[in-house]
Parts: C-alpha cells; sequence; structure tokens
C-alpha cells in the first residue's frame, strides 16, 4: 500500500501545525517581546523595570516558599492516599471519585470556595465563635496577617491540586507487578519495609513526573491567591497579569513570563536529574 | 473484643494481619480525607443557596436557607449571562479543534510507524513543561494584528494549544488499545482504509473520543489566566469573574464559583474511567 506512506504525516499535519504556530512561535516570541524595547530594539530595559518594582522581590519570595510548602506537602498526601486506595476493596471506584473531584475545579472557583471558609464573615470564624475561641470575627486574609493568608493559599492549593498527584501515582501503583510485594511478604518483609524497599523504588518515573508536573503548577500558582489575598500576596503569575492587563506594559509582562520560564526549565533539569531512572531500571 | 477480632479475619482473610484497631483508623482516615474534599463544596452551596443577607451575615448558619435569591441575583448582575454564554462557546470551539486536530494525530501515532514521530512526540511532551497560559502574552500581540483581540476565537485558540496535547495522548492510547487485527479483517472484507475506520475501530473508540471532547472542554471553562488577558468586552465567566473581583460584593463571587464548579463536577464523574488511562501512558 503506496499510499500509506504519506497517510501519518496527513493524519499529523494539522496538530503540528498548530502546535508550532500557537506553541512553538509564540515561545520564542516571548523572549523577543522580553529582551526588546517598544522601538524594537536589544535591551535590559523590561527587566530593570520589572526588578526596580516594590512587588519583585516579595513576588519571587512568595511563589517560591508556596511551592517549598505546598509541593511536599501534596506528593505526601497523594502518596498515603494512593496507598490506602491500593488496599480498598470495597468502595474503591467511589472514594476514587470523591478523591478526584478537585481535578475537575478550576483554581478560580477553589479560591472562591476557600473565601466563602477563610473570610472575615466566613464558616471558619462562625465555627470558632461558636466554640467560644474568638468573641469577633477575625481578618485571617488581611494584610495585618500575612502568615494566616499565606496558610489560606497554602490549604486551598492542597485542597485543588492534591488530585493530579494522586491520579498520576495511582496510575504508577497500577503498573508495578503484584508478585514483588507479594515475594517480600514471602521473605517476611512488614508492610512498612514493603513500602519502602518495594513500591517507593518502583515508583520513581511516576514521583519524577508528579514532581516536575506539580512545581511548574505550583510557580503558575495564579487565581487562588488573586482571590484570597488580591495583592497583600504578590506571586509572579499575579505580578505579570497585572503588568499586561493593568498597566499595559507587554514588555515587562514577558520578562516576567521569561522568568518563569527559566525557574520552570531550571527545576525540570534539577527533578530529572535527581530522580533519573538508573539505565538498567529500564524497561 | 478477641471474639470480634477472630470473626472480622475469618470473613476478611486479607486483613487478619491488621488489628481490627488499625482497620478503624484506616476508615477514619479515608472518611475524613472525602469529607476535607467535599465539605468546602458543601459550605459553597450553602452560600449560594442563601439570600446576599444571610451570606453576609454574622454568625453564619451551617445549613442553606433554600433561597435563590443569591443565584437569582447573580444571574441578573450585569454581564454574568454574556459571560457564562461566552465561556460556553469558547469551551465548545476549544472543544471541537482539540478533537479534531487531536484525534488523527492519536490515530497515527498509534497506528504507523514513520520517520519524524520522535520528534512529534517531543514536542507534545514539551508542552507538558511549559507554563502555557504564558503564551497568552506573545499571542496577545499577534492577536491585535489580525484581528483577533478581544473576541472568544483568540481565546478558544490558546484553549486549544493548552488541550491539545492532553486529546492527542487520550486518543493515543484509546486507539492504541482496539486490536489492529479488526481493521485489517474489515480491509480482506474489502473495505476501505476510511470505511473501516469508520465502521469499525470509530464505534470502538466514540465513548473514549467523548471523554477527552469533555476534558478540553472543562480545561477552556475552567481557564483563567488565559482568558483573562485576552478579552476585555467579551468576557469569558472566568475572566468576568477576576477582572470584577474588587467591584463586585461577596453572593456574586460565592454564586460564580457555584456556576464555575457544577458542569465540572458533571463532566468529571462522565470522564472518570479515562483519568488514568491519560496519565498512565504519561508516565512512559
Amino acid at each position: 500500500m503506496k499510499h500509506d506512506e504519506w497517510l501519518p504525516y496527513l493524519l499529523l499535519a494539522p496538530s503540528a501545525l498548530f502546535l508550532l504556530i500557537f506553541f512553538v512561535f509564540p515561545s520564542i516570541d516571548v523572549f523577543l517581546l522580553a529582551f526588546q524595547n517598544s522601538a524594537g530594539e536589544w535591551s535590559w530595559g523590561n527587566f530593570q523595570l520589572m526588578g526596580d518594582d516594590f512587588n519583585f522581590g516579595p513576588a519571587i519570595r512568595n511563589t517560591l516558599l508556596l511551592a517549598l510548602a505546598v509541593v511536599p506537602l501534596q506528593i505526601g498526601m497523594a502518596l498515603a492516599m494512593a496507598m490506602a486506595i491500593s488496599k480498598l476493596n470495597r468502595g474503591r471506584d467511589m472514594i476514587l471519585y470523591i478523591w478526584t473531584i478537585p481535578l475537575g475545579i478550576s483554581d478560580l472557583a477553589a479560591g472562591i470556595i476557600w473565601l466563602a471558609i477563610l473570610e472575615q464573615y466566613g464558616f471558619l470564624n462562625t465555627f470558632m465563635f461558636n466554640l467560644g475561641i474568638i468573641s469577633q470575627p477575625e481578618g485571617w486574609l488581611s494584610y495585618q496577617h500575612p502568615l494566616t493568608l499565606f496558610f489560606a493559599v497554602v490549604i486551598a492549593e492542597l485542597w485543588r491540586a492534591t488530585a493530579i498527584v494522586l491520579v498520576i501515582l495511582v496510575a504508577g501503583i497500577g503498573l508495578i507487578p503484584k508478585e514483588y510485594a507479594e515475594a517480600g511478604e514471602i521473605f517476611g518483609a512488614n508492610a512498612w519495609k514493603r513500602f519502602y524497599k518495594i513500591t517507593l523504588p518502583l515508583l520513581r518515573p511516576s514521583l519524577q513526573t508528579a514532581l516536575i508536573l506539580r512545581t511548574l503548577l505550583a510557580f503558575e500558582v495564579f487565581a487562588v491567591v488573586l482571590v484570597l489575598g488580591g495583592l497583600d500576596l504578590p506571586v509572579l503569575m499575579g505580578e505579570t497579569f497585572r503588568w499586561q492587563f493593568e498597566y499595559r506594559e507587554a514588555g515587562v509582562a514577558s520578562a516576567y513570563a521569561v522568568l518563569i520560564l527559566v525557574i520552570s526549565i531550571v527545576f525540570t533539569l534539577f527533578y530529572l536529574w535527581a530522580l533519573r531512572v538508573p539505565e538498567e531500571a529500564q524497561g | 473484643m478477641t471474639t470480634q477480632a477472630d470473626s472480622v479475619a475469618a470473613a476478611a482473610p486479607r486483613a487478619s494481619a491488621w488489628p481490627i484497631v488499625w482497620r478503624w483508623l484506616f476508615v477514619t482516615v479515608v472518611f475524613v480525607l472525602c469529607l476535607w474534599v467535599l465539605f468546602p463544596i458543601y459550605l459553597l452551596i450553602v452560600n449560594s443557596l442563601s439570600t446576599p443577607e444571610q451570606v453576609n451575615a454574622w454568625p453564619k448558619e451551617f445549613v442553606p436557607g433554600f433561597f435563590l435569591d443569591t443565584l437569582a441575583f447573580f444571574w441578573n448582575f450585569e454581564g454574568v449571562a454574556s459571560a457564562m454564554f461566552n465561556s460556553v462557546i469558547a469551551a465548545l470551539i476549544t472543544m471541537v479543534l482539540a478533537i479534531g486536530f487531536g484525534a488523527p494525530a492519536g490515530y497515527a501515532l498509534a497506528r504507523f510507524r514513520f520517520r519524524g514521530k520522535t520528534a512529534y512526540r517531543l514536542m507534545v511532551l514539551m508542552t507538558r513543561a511549559f507554563p502555557m497560559p504564558l503564551l497568552a502574552l506573545p499571542l496577545a500581540v499577534i492577536f491585535l494584528q489580525v484581528g483577533l483581540d478581544d473576541t472568544l476565537l483568540g481565546v478558544a485558540l490558546v484553549h486549544t494549544a493548552l488541550a491539545l496535547p492532553f486529546a492527542v495522548l487520550i486518543t493515543f492510547s484509546l486507539f492504541m488499545g482496539i486490536p489492529f487485527e479488526l481493521e485489517e479483517a474489515a480491509w480482506t472484507l474489502g473495505c476501505t482504509r476510511w470505511q473501516a475506520f469508520r465502521k469499525v475501530v470509530f464505534p470502538l473508540a466514540a465513548p473514549g473520543m467523548a471523554a477527552s471532547a469533555v476534558f478540553a472542554f472543562v480545561i477552556s471553562w475552567n481557564e483563567v489566566f488565559v482568558a483573562a488577558i485576552l478579552t476585555v468586552n467579551n468576557q469569558t465567566l472566568t475572566a468576568f469573574l477576576v477582572q470584577s473581583l474588587n467591584e463586585s460584593p461577596v453572593h456574586v463571587k460565592f454564586a460564580g464559583g457555584l456556576v464555575l464548579v457544577i458542569p465540572a463536577l458533571i463532566f468529571i464523574f462522565a470522564v472518570r474511567k479515562y483519568l488514568f488511562s491519560m496519565w498512565g501512558i504519561a508516565n512512559r
């Protein structure tokens, strides 16, 4: 069948062309926008404007701290949930569905959900008031309480985005042959040892995928922070939005984009190196 | 106590190694984690089904008042109805484009060996390591030049860039799961390649393709950053909520949150079977 030779290319062409126009070219274009001034000359001007802004330092600090606080907690929590799922017999599908519900929920909606709980006249304050812990509504999300605002974002992010890690890990555990754990059991390894010596090492590719994905998404945290903290907790993506949408400075916004991109690439490479799967173990 | 433990052990041999205390602790933890996911959504529903006065009251009630005032207020709030309509349109365009471009690519990757396959797969995987919403910045400039600025098509095109890699990967794993022999059998019985696809492969793949279409819809429906940057007058619902965050009263936010959540809940329920085929393949 001679005509089959060009058929795959014909089938791929639309999507390849689309990704070329809407992914490859724009991702080069971001750099051009960031490193050129409005006259089209090469310049560091955008980066200088970005660095001189009083929100720049806090935005970097908050974004990195958020990722540092959220991602390890999510990996730990998802790992525990995935192990629990593998132990379940009855109700496994039901529990799994419930636990993956946040996967379908927009970060904006997640922010609003936690706003309902954590705002000054919200459910948490009512609950604490009813218990007699507080005597009047406390503004946990106000700029006077930067620490509780930070924790509020951490909790909302934990609630929203642990599900994606869970799905990756459950899929990964499904790929591990049951025989390994059974062999471990026969040789007298207890449950903790089987988890630590058998499941965890074999789960490394999935953990790597989950870590990379979640860390990159953590650097893109935007709507949750915007809803809960607004400008009181500047983050990189929020600053990008502000420069683009409010100040109409596409160059500076692109400089932020380049910064986020560089941080993302550095972390991806770090994880690929730190969690590399040994040659001989590759299937 | 021992007799009880014995009877449990006899009923469930797998659990015999587990003391009864641990079993109860396990069940409790699983239950608490279910509450952790569901209870915040319940509280949002409470807020949305109360009157605006109840939403702003102190202290609050933990049961809904079952009034539709807040939702009605939200619906009549200026810009909301058109924003919801815009969100649906953008999501529908995204869905059609993502499946229209993604499914043929998934089929080609599953059925053919050809030069350039690795390069293509690499490009698709690259999108995973790239903060895709940032593409809205350079594309905003380009859209301004070609007259796509502040249009739903512009938003949908960027959303398609977000959804297309997923559509390719899901349909790829879908077609991999349909035996090639079935197609070959159809050919030997006189079908052309297209007929074999339409009559044999497509009916088998249809549910999965519907799932990935739904997935593309949800990606667009939920997306905030791109929509908020690319639209000014033709806002989608998320863009509207973000851009009016400081002006709109709290009960409008809560009603908006619920309207965002409900379709997502239904959709995730519909596609739950396919979540894993997607991420299972992404690990390889």
